[in-house]
């Protein structure tokens, strides 16, 4: 009996950017291979220009690649042209989103950012407000509800994203700079919630960051470099 | 859950201020129409005071409200002879400025013939003219209360009567005189004019017996037009009837005041527009964060652009009902007649609707260009 392999949750073949034409063609990105796994949690690292943003825009089905092939939880979404037709849709099945500063809708409380995602699913008010009440426990910001966002510390507010960002059971997590904001053991904790993440609901977490003290965190990390990856 | 409502109750003292200074401005818009309305109003009030069918002035004019029209005192007879008219009376009309306890009394006099066609439709207090001279009814517009006297062409008059809402197409206050004091009060020289005519030749002395027109009632199995088509053989006498003399105000009287006010109206509502837009677009500008954000995590367009427009109309319409709302609470204070008609309101209401969805276009087009990809890094 041979034992399989899982699929890889982000996989991409050559997958390039460049912006401009002629003599104005920045190349962004040069023709990435990556295989990103279940239950993964990754570090993109890499100096300003390098292309990890850019990498991270065309995951999130953001930015138009120039070139290659994607596959995002085995479907293929770009190969030469999107193969979606609405990616907003994409985005709010396949993909979590979580920000430096939080990015939480300040007219919202805590309950209805985590819920908007939810509502915007087409999942009813009731069933809605039960599961974001039960992420806001699983992320221990609970006691929260109520609150608005400029209520809360910088720890609270980025669980609350992250809350936002699982509560449509996505399988994958992009963060941009997640603990940019936070000290050392708050950006500990956040890190630890990544991993929790990852584990029970085999998911891959890719975080694009500068932030050090977070570097042990990862099982993998892919350092770029003028478009390509260098080491990983 | 509907973001439109959740932003505006979060920021709820800025959107209500914004709104209320909104309202002020269609508060004016609404006040603009109901001056035009209240114009109208007072001009027609004038000329269906008599509750004639048929006027009857001096020929090649269109007297007595738009050109001046002399007539002979004694065309009410040859009037009252036509076939199938059953009342006529003679009347006189003059605008003149009183000094009265102290202060300029600006008045429009009638002058009629008691007990004939021509004196006010309603007295609310007191009597009509008694056969006597010296006697007036007055609108309570004019200050002027019951058994008060003023003094008008060097006459004493006693206030015997008084009406409600009668005022010239100028906004005068009405009052009422007999025929006879109207046409002393405006045909009998001054003094110092008088000596000079009489130094010139022998002048009658007196005034002369002279209206300004003769309005007729006609028989309800006659039709008007026949017998305002017999008064115009008399070759100089000019005769129409009812609705056309109303036309004559609306579409000649007050047109300028109309075109004027209709102008002023229309500018209001663009400026409205502008500043809704601007309102609007500033809105859009501060949530810009938020809109990116809402697109990165799989907001569908109808979403964003219905955050927008909802909130647009509620700008409108929270402004708008601030705006009506002032103006029918302080119209009674305005020094002219304003009128608001329900009809006026409901499409200035669905005027500012359709401005709102227009204003915001602009909102609704900078939402849609922002790049979700701006969420991420900010």
């Amino acid at each position: 009996m041979t034992e399989t392999s899982p699929a890889p949750l982000v996989s991409m073949r050559g997958l390039a950017k460049h912006y401009g034409e002629g003599s104005a063609r920045v190349d962004a990105l040069k023709g990435v291979d990556l295989d990103l796994m279940p239950g993964e949690v990754v570090g993109l690292l890499g100096p300003s220009g390098s292309g990890k943003t850019t990498l991270l825009n065309l995951i999130g089905c953001i930015a138009e690649p120039s070139g290659g092939t994607l596959l995002l939880d085995g479907e293929r979404i770009w190969d030469g042209r999107w193969l979606r037709p609405d990616l907003r849709r994409l985005r709010l099945e396949k993909i979590g989103f979580i920000f430096q500063f939080h990015n939480l809708l300040p007219f919202l409380d805590v309950t209805d950012n985590v819920a908007l995602v939810l509502d915007m699913a087409g999942i009813p008010r009731r069933p809605a407000i039960e599961r974001a009440h039960e992420l806001l426990d699983y992320l221990e910001v609970g006691h929260r509800k109520t609150a608005r966002p400029s209520s809360l510390s910088g720890g609270e507010a980025q669980r609350v994203a992250i809350a936002r960002a699982l509560a449509n059971r996505p399988r994958i997590i992009l963060a941009d700079e997640p603990t940019a904001a936070l000290d050392g053991q708050r950006a500990g904790i956040v890190m630890d919630l990544l991993r929790k993440v990852a584990v029970d609901r085999h998911a891959t977490v890719v975080v694009v960051t500068h932030d050090e003290k977070i570097y042990d965190r990862f099982d993998h990390i892919f350092t770029l470099r003028d478009g390509r990856v260098v080491d990983g | 859950m509907n973001l439109a409502i959740r932003d505006i109750r979060h920021n709820l003292g800025r959107f209500l201020l914004t709104s209320i200074g909104l309202g002020l401005l269609l508060g004016v818009v609404l006040s603009m129409i109901g001056i035009y309305r209240g114009l109208v109003a007072d001009a027609l009030s004038l000329v269906r005071g008599p509750g004639a069918d048929l006027w009857v002035v001096e020929t090649g004019t269109r007297g007595p409200f738009a050109e001046g029209s002399r007539i002979p005192g004694d065309t009410r007879e040859a009037v009252a002879r036509l076939a199938g008219v059953t009342e006529a009376g003679s009347m006189t009309f003059q605008s003149l400025e009183a000094l009265h306890r102290g202060r300029k009394l600006r008045l429009q006099v009638v002058g009629h013939e008691p007990d004939r066609l021509g004196g006010p439709a309603v007295i609310t207090e007191g009597r009509g003219l008694a056969r006597g001279r010296f006697e007036l009814i007055a609108d309570v517009k004019t200050g002027l209360v019951l058994g008060e006297r003023i003094a008008l062409g060097g006459d004493v008059f006693t206030v015997v009567g008084l009406t409600r809402g009668a005022v010239s197409s100028s906004g005068d206050p009405v009052v009422w005189m007999s025929l006879r004091d109207s046409q002393v009060l405006q045909f009998r020289l001054s003094p110092a004019p008088a000596r000079r005519e009489a130094a010139r030749g022998p002048v009658a002395t007196g005034a002369p017996d002279t209206v300004n027109a003769v309005v007729a009632r006609v028989a309800a199995n006659v039709p008007v037009e026949s017998v305002t088509e017999a008064a115009r053989r008399w070759k100089h006498l000019a005769a129409m009837t009812q609705d056309e003399q109303e036309t004559i105000l609306t579409r000649s009287v007050v047109e300028k005041a109309r075109q004027q006010i209709g102008l002023f109206t229309t500018v209001l509502l663009t400026v409205s527009t502008v500043i809704i837009a601007l309102i609007i677009y500033t809105m859009t500008m501060d949530k810009l964060k938020e809109i990116a954000t809402l697109k990165l995590i799989g907001a569908p367009d109808g979403r964003i652009v219905g955050l927008i427009l909802q909130q647009a109309l509620a700008l409108g319409l929270i402004g708008f009902s601030a705006g009506a709302t002032l103006i029918t609470l302080v119209k009674d204070h305005f020094p002219r007649r304003v009128v608001m008609l329900p009809e006026d309101a409901m499409a200035l209401g669905v005027i500012v609707v359709v401005v709102c969805v227009l204003a915001s276009g602009l909102g609704v087009r900078l939402a849609l260009k922002v790049d979700p990809a701006t969420a991420l890094g900010s």
